[in-house]
């Protein structure tokens, strides 16, 4: 009976969650053939966020793929390993994490495809001051996100207006606004990439397969006519 | 099958047709079968699914080789497959997009069949086995879809296995007993596994050879519905109206399988989620138990069905009408062939009448498809309850009124068929 009632409400209930989608998110400065960018996001990305947040699917020597050698990714950006074959893994674990923060960090290796890359920039430049919450911070994004703003020594301080609900820097951080969305564009960007590492040469290839396709195309048709010309 | 007479072969092949008969295989079933000449666009869709049966299996295999049933290791081995492993991520895109194309083609393929009779006697059986084969595959896609062990594919396979529990007395030990545990787990992820790769595909191998055993016995339908068989050359005995299948439709298929594989790989290489269709995002956070998403919908392929379970009001509390009529909706189409009385055939002599319950279907099917994507609070709500169809989402009311007139097509077949008026059959086919 349990099951009914669950299986009923999980049926017929695909209620309030499509409204409160309706929330504007920024468009996110994607671009991938932008190594420059893809590279400062990766540092970004492991000096911020892998701290808490493991990225455990994905491989430090894969930052290849973005124009880094072994040697820099060694020098550089291995502070949770040792080998850059391992991966991205952090040493908190899920239970003290929970205890600690409420809900355990996510692992980030693909959230650019649960989320969407507008949903990360926007949930990055939306953190603001929210004394009532245990750890002092709210997001416009991610109601009552369990997250601290990691970034508010950059950002500053943002405060929602209660009239208006836009935000407003009332304290500035060390980067301008505008270095401060290029920091996290530079972050969604690598998170991007991360999610699928290999998506730029999928594409590559993909142009490859369509020019084959193309011509096998042309000579199906052709020998197909040679085929049927008696046939009427 | 005795050695052919007309095929006496030396050499290899000779060695191999006295101990085999695979001469006059080929010729029974390629070379010597006369197939209509008139086949149109429509006529490419069994072709492809032959094709997509054999790739679906082909990268299945290889996938089994990376891939771990288990819930601790299945999200991760996919991730696996999809970074570490050599071209997996191709292969795995081949695999999920390929069982999204293998219900495109199939739809196409039973539109046809709908579209030119290809149902009526004497080839009652051939359709029997299509769709048994359509069920089974809607089985294999919701078994495989359980294997990414992501957010959907749990609650997916939970709210899908929980519609037995409204089976009326046994309905929840049914459940369990499907599930091998309370919720889904790792024995439903095990189980269901083991349906995916051989169960499923064995019984879907079996049930396509009689498909082609039973098709090459009676002979293809056309798109004028005329049996090319009734009109032999004296001399021969070859239809008329027939050509080899091969070499004539080998090669045309050929044609039909460049274009799809254009198509194919446009989606593999540059929309492999197609707008998270074929791979929904929230299927990219592994299965938690603990949180249900907030809108859970079956992929693209299911949502008419899903749409007509979640159409049809409870009765007294229970899910059980819903359910039901969503498994009609499958089963209904076994019954087409004795459905349909018309005198003729095809659409092309068939009425106004025909081909007006024709579209009204489709734009049922295509309608009900959308809304199961979607909630159901979609297009906002009425402000009063609807007498009689009842409910206040206007979709729900949308979705009732589709799922009447997709079951009133075949409920009411045999009145408008046998009412509607037809145009004379040629002697020949058209091409």
């Amino acid at each position: 009976m349990k099951n009914i009632i669950i299986s009923i409400a999980i049926i017929l209930s695909f209620s309030s969650s499509y409204a409160s989608d309706s929330l504007k998110l920024q468009k996110a400065p994607i671009d991938l053939n932008d190594k420059i960018s893809l590279q400062k996001g990766a540092r970004n990305f492991v000096n911020y966020c892998l701290n808490c947040h493991s990225a455990s699917y994905m491989r430090y020597n894969r930052l290849t793929d973005i124009g880094l050698t072994d040697d820099l990714i060694k020098n550089n950006l291995l502070f949770t390993s040792d080998k850059v074959g391992n991966p991205m893994s952090i040493s908190m674990n899920n239970i003290d994490a929970k205890k600690w923060f409420g809900a355990a960090p996510p692992n980030l290796s693909v959230t650019a495809r649960s989320r969407g890359a507008d949903w990360i920039y926007s949930y990055l430049r939306g953190f603001y001051r929210d004394r009532s919450r245990s750890m002092g911070w709210n997001n416009t994004v991610y109601e009552n996100s369990a997250m601290p703003h990691i970034l508010w020594e950059l950002q500053g301080e943002q405060h929602l207006d209660d009239k208006t609900h836009e935000l407003e820097l009332k304290i500035p951080g060390k980067l301008s606004p505008t270095e401060y969305d290029q920091f996290v564009g530079d972050i969604t960007n690598y998170m991007v990439f991360m999610s699928e590492p290999g998506q730029q040469k999928r594409r590559q290839i993909g142009y490859y397969v369509l020019a084959f396709l193309f011509l096998l195309l042309i000579l199906t048709i052709n020998l197909k006519k040679e085929y049927w010309k008696n046939i009427k | 099958m005795a050695k052919d007479s007309n095929t006496s072969s030396t050499g290899m092949l000779g060695w191999i047709d006295e101990r085999f008969p695979l001469s006059s295989f080929i010729k029974n079933h390629l070379t010597g079968y006369y197939a209509p000449k008139n086949f149109n666009f429509w006529y490419f869709f069994g072709a492809l699914a032959l094709f997509v049966f054999v790739m679906q299996i082909l990268t299945g295999i290889f996938l089994t080789m990376h891939y771990k049933p288990s819930a601790a290791e299945a999200f991760a081995s996919v991730e696996y497959i999809m970074r570490d492993v050599s071209f997996g991520w191709l292969i795995r895109y081949m695999h999920s997009t390929g069982s999204s194309l293998f219900f495109v083609v199939i739809y196409l393929h039973m539109f046809r069949g709908l579209m030119y009779g290809s149902y009526r006697k004497p080839r009652e059986l051939l359709w029997l086995f299509g769709v048994f084969i359509f069920l089974l595959l809607m089985a294999e896609a919701f078994f495989g879809y359980l294997l990414p062990w992501g957010q959907m594919s749990y609650w997916g396979a939970q709210v899908i296995v929980n519609l037995f529990t409204s089976v009326p007395f046994i309905g929840a030990d049914l459940a369990e007993w499907v599930r091998g545990d309370y919720l889904v787990s790792d024995a439903t992820l095990n189980r269901f596994f083991a349906f995916h790769v051989i169960a499923l595909p064995l019984a879907l191998a079996g049930l396509i050879f009689g498909h082609l055993i039973a098709l090459h016995e009676v002979g293809s339908n056309n798109p004028d519905g005329i049996e090319i068989k009734d009109l032999k050359d004296k001399k021969t005995g070859i239809p008329l109206d027939g050509i080899p299948f091969h070499p004539y439709y080998t090669v045309k298929d050929l044609v039909g399988l460049s274009v799809f594989l254009i198509v194919f790989a446009s989606i593999i290489f540059f929309a492999p989620e197609m707008g998270g269709y074929f791979l929904e995002a929230n299927n990219f956070v592994p299965a938690n138990p603990l949180v249900t998403p907030d809108h859970i919908a079956p992929v693209w392929y299911f949502t008419p069905f899903y749409s007509i379970l979640r159409a049809v009001p409870p009765l007294f509390n229970s899910q059980f009408p819903g359910v039901a009529a969503m498994g009609l909706s499958v089963l209904i189409f076994f019954l087409v062939p004795w459905l349909d009385k018309s005198k003729v055939r095809s659409i092309r002599y068939k009425g106004a009448l025909y081909k007006k319950w024709l579209s009204t279907f489709v734009i049922s099917f295509i309608v009900l498809g959308y809304l199961g994507t979607v909630p159901s609070n979609i297009w906002g709500q009425f402000y009063n309850v609807i007498p009689i169809i009842g409910g206040k989402d206007v979709a729900t009311i949308i979705a009732r009124i589709f799922t009447i007139t997709y079951f009133l097509f075949f409920i009411l077949m045999p009145i408008y068929s046998s009412k509607d008026t037809t145009k004379p059959v040629p002697k020949r086919v058209r091409m």
